[in-house]
């Protein structure tokens, strides 16, 4: 297999005396869609933070492309071409949609005009096509979500982070927004996501690391990954694969 | 060129004022309003699109009024460049405040206090330097002529001033839809996104804030032609910090003509509370002090804000945002 | 010149001088650390506690140090009603609003005291204003060391209202997490306006123990507020022991720099200190990160 176009290695995070992230490893292959889950406070967050340069990681290194970015800047990542969005949506609140998603677009192209008509093409791809003019705090959370969406592909990004984009929504929204991320990467962009829909993981990921208390215990397809003993009890608590065998095996 | 019209028709209009009005008076108060307005463009820059709030603009001012009268009187420089070397000076001290302050990340309350002190450390220094003249101060010898940018008529201040406004206005309308624009408003709704997006925010930052001190220090600069004296109270004075400030938010901030507009009524209140009470001590003070709470308080967005969220209601749109209130991420 | 025989009395008499500032300091950090906003009216208040105890002396024959009981619950009740009735409902939640309203009161009372009393400086008379105590190798002067230990009994006082009673309890949870405080039924704007209250009420006990050895003119406040920025940035924004210990610190570095430089470049040493602290440590030698 091709090198990964992002391979997380090692990393360590600690916040005071207590080990966030600990010497985990991941990698996400190009074109690919990967997940990362794991339970409540694993660590998956500021795994991401350490990956799109917002938090500095203690020890391990994070490589794009090839080359050490470990420790660079988050706008400088941006420009090399890693987008991320905020589990805790962040829109500009005093800007339209389209002004939103238009910051985004401004990465690559200086020009107002051509900024404006990659923002409008790519609000119309996550569905907001009839919000361009609206408030951004005018939108609903499934909306600010798109929104959150938008502006981070308006940075034609290579790989994506996207940190629980479908926590919040209902059962039909998640239907509305699965198929958007599913084209995205048939497009070509590479998509790491934080999740905790399995049902959207299992039917979007090809592969799948899980975090518990900030180690990667886990890794596979997704078939393998719900089979296996290990994340089970991480979710569940110490016995309760061997709990759930035995009751499956009479 | 289209959204340059306004601008266009604006000046127009106060550029024919000299030909009505022949009141020195009346002069003098356009032109000492047209420089507040200048001042203040130079905070709404910063303040307005960047959302980082000075408390300290007089440290630009200051240094712009200071380095043209000093590089006039005492190495016998010519006006004109005397001129341009205010407003560069002012530029370069604000470009090397925004490097250390914004990179060592500091916002909000701090930024305010670190300004303000900025300020009152320079009018300190400036109130015992013998190069500024000390307690004494710096007078330019008056010397009519157009070399020496001294004019016997009000006019030719009058058009000169106006046509330093127009040139802020001109600037505040490129930034406002350039890719350096979107950037900063970015920055001021919510740094966090917008470095995820891309947005190298404290070079962001240093650039709006070098403009906003050029902007700022040119108004200095023209203090020092138009009045021919400063000392350390004129150059680095509260005064000026707080006029800077209060004209772009009562004018509207993060708005073109708030500026223009909020300087425009502030000096008429502030000219009004003068006639109806005699020349008190800080009388027009109390006035800007709480026309700047009132605003703030009814009209955050200020008169521009206020009066696009009132033809909303009147077209009877649903209105955005909770009545007219500004929102910071 | 660095005998210890002029150092001593320098250092002495800048831990007494440094008590009042850590008063001043002490009510900025206080509405800094629940508020997270600086309270750029605080020397204006502090201007206007000094009228108030000179007028209290002049008028009513009050000496500061029994007007003090008067105009302490009276400042609380001051910076009650400011902060309940007009900075809170005029800055809509926005903490750049509150900072210009607190700027517009500041601008507002500073010059409503210079139109009402013109800029003279005044002071009072009183019998002990220059009575001294003999340590044998210096004197002290009687209000200073009466300041000194008034200090530490305000600083004890809040403490104690701070750990023991509902109050104070309220106003550390809406400092830590106000959301959450909300949701527990805590009354946010009330709290507020109680922190806003005490920090006026400890500019209100710094003037009169200003006031005999100092004197009162509407910008007077300003001075001293900025060496209270400066302690409260060099202690940490939000900690009271910062503010104490940072408040010592400037008053001897001040007397000290004082003795070798002269008084203003004195005080740009301060300046300096507290542009260089925010630079290098914003958050101070106690203070969490900013």
């Amino acid at each position: 297999m091709a090198e990964p176009l992002l391979v997380v290695d090692g990393v360590t995070c600690r916040f005071g005396g207590l080990v966030a992230v600990n010497a985990a490893s991941l990698g996400a292959q190009e074109g690919q869609i990967t997940a990362l889950i794991g339970p409540n406070g694993a660590g998956k967050t500021t795994l991401f933070s350490i990956i799109s340069g917002f938090v500095r990681a203690n020890q391990g290194s994070v490589h794009f492309a090839g080359q050490n970015v470990t420790g660079e800047p988050p706008y400088r990542l941006a420009r090399r071409g890693i987008a991320r969005t905020f589990q805790i949506v962040q829109p500009f609140y005093g800007l339209s949609v389209r002004e939103n998603i238009l910051v985004g677009a401004h990465l690559h192209h200086r020009k107002r005009d051509a900024a404006l008509a990659v923002a409008d093409q790519i609000g119309r791809d996550v569905g907001l096509g009839e919000m361009l003019d609206r408030a951004a705090d005018q939108l609903t959370v499934a909306g600010r979500k798109r929104l959150e969406l938008a502006r981070s592909l308006a940075t034609e990004p290579k790989l994506l982070l996207l940190d629980e984009v479908l926590a919040g929504l209902n059962p039909s929204e998640i239907r509305d927004i699965v198929p958007v991320i599913r084209e995205f990467c048939r497009r070509g962009i590479t998509i790491l996501m934080i999740e905790h829909v399995m049902q959207a993981v299992m039917s979007l990921a090809e592969q799948v690391f899980v975090l518990a208390e900030g180690r990667i215990i886990a890794k596979g397809t997704p078939t393998e990954i719900v089979a296996d003993p290990a994340v089970v009890e991480a979710y569940l608590g110490r016995g309760a694969a061997a709990r759930l065998g035995a009751r499956h095996g009479h | 060129m289209r959204p340059f019209l306004p601008i266009a028709a604006v000046l127009a209009v106060l550029a024919a004022v000299p030909f009505v009005v022949h009141s020195n008076t009346t002069l003098n108060f356009l032109v000492v309003a047209l420089m507040i307005a200048l001042a203040g463009q130079g905070w709404n820059i910063l303040g307005g699109y960047g959302g980082q709030y000075s408390f300290g603009h007089a440290a630009f001012f200051g240094t712009g009024t200071y380095v043209t009268a000093i590089l006039q009187v005492r190495y016998g420089v010519n006006a004109w460049f005397g001129f341009v070397g205010g407003i560069v000076a002012g530029a370069a001290l604000g470009g090397a405040l925004g490097a250390l302050v914004f990179r060592s990340g500091l916002r909000g309350s701090y930024f305010a206090l670190v300004t303000l002190a900025f300020a009152e450390v320079l009018r300190i220094i400036a109130s015992v330097a013998p190069i500024t003249g000390a307690g004494v101060g710096t007078l330019i010898k008056l010397d009519l002529g157009i070399r020496t940018f001294q004019f016997q008529s009000r006019a030719a201040f009058y058009w000169i001033i106006l046509a330093l406004v127009g040139v802020s206005l001109v600037l505040a309308q490129l930034i406002e839809r350039s890719r350096f624009g979107a950037w900063l408003i970015a920055v001021r709704e919510n740094e966090d996104a917008a470095k995820a997006l891309g947005v190298d925010a404290s070079t962001v930052k240093t650039v709006a804030m070098v403009i906003s001190a050029a902007i700022t220090a040119a108004a200095g600069c023209f203090y020092a032609q138009y009045f021919l004296f400063v000392d350390s109270g004129i150059a680095y004075g509260t005064w000026i910090s707080i006029e800077a400030l209060l004209t772009p938010i009562i004018g509207g901030v993060g708005t073109v003509f708030g500026p223009l507009l909020g300087a425009l009524v502030v000096k008429t209140l502030g000219e009004a509370a003068k006639l109806l009470t005699g020349d008190a001590p800080g009388l027009d003070l109390i006035i800007y002090g709480t026309v700047l709470v009132l605003v703030i308080w009814i009209m955050p967005r200020g008169l521009i804000g206020g009066l696009a969220s009132a033809r909303k209601l009147m077209r009877r749109e649903a209105p955005a945002a909770p009545t007219g209130e500004v929102r910071h991420g | 010149m660095l005998s210890p025989a002029i150092l001593i009395p320098a250092i002495i008499n800048g831990l007494l001088i440094g008590a009042i500032y850590a008063l001043i300091a002490l009510g900025l950090t206080l509405i800094y650390g629940v508020l997270h906003i600086i309270n750029f009216a605080h020397g204006a208040l502090l201007s206007a506690a000094l009228f108030a105890a000179f007028f209290a002396f002049r008028l009513l024959g009050l000496d500061p140090y029994v007007s003090v009981f008067l105009l302490a619950p009276a400042f609380f009740t001051l910076g009650y009603v400011l902060q309940r009735f007009i900075i809170g409902p005029a800055s809509h939640g926005d903490d750049r609003n509150m900072l210009l309203v607190t700027l517009g009161l500041a601008v507002i009372i500073e010059n409503a005291l210079l139109y009402a009393f013109r800029a003279d400086t005044r002071t009072i008379d009183v019998p002990y204003a220059f009575q001294t105590i003999n340590l044998g190798f210096t004197f002290l002067a009687v209000p200073r060391v009466v300041g000194f230990c008034a200090v530490f009994a305000v600083a004890f006082a809040l403490w104690v209202i701070m750990t023991f009673t509902d109050t104070g309890r309220a106003i550390r949870a809406v400092a830590k997490e106000k959301l959450g405080a909300q949701l527990a039924g805590i009354d946010v704007a009330h709290v507020y306006a109680v922190t806003f209250g005490l920090g006026t009420a400890c500019v209100a006990i710094a003037a009169c123990l200003l006031i005999p050895t100092y004197y009162v003119n509407p910008r007077v406040g300003d001075a001293f507020v900025l060496v209270a920025f400066t302690i409260v940035v060099l202690g940490g924004m939000g900690s009271v022991p910062g503010a104490l210990v940072g408040a010592l610190l400037i008053g001897v570095a001040e007397s000290l720099s004082g003795l070798f430089l002269g008084e203003s470049l004195g005080q740009i040493g301060i300046f300096l200190i507290f542009i260089v602290v925010l630079l290098v440590r914003p958050s101070g030698l106690f203070g969490a990160r900013a």
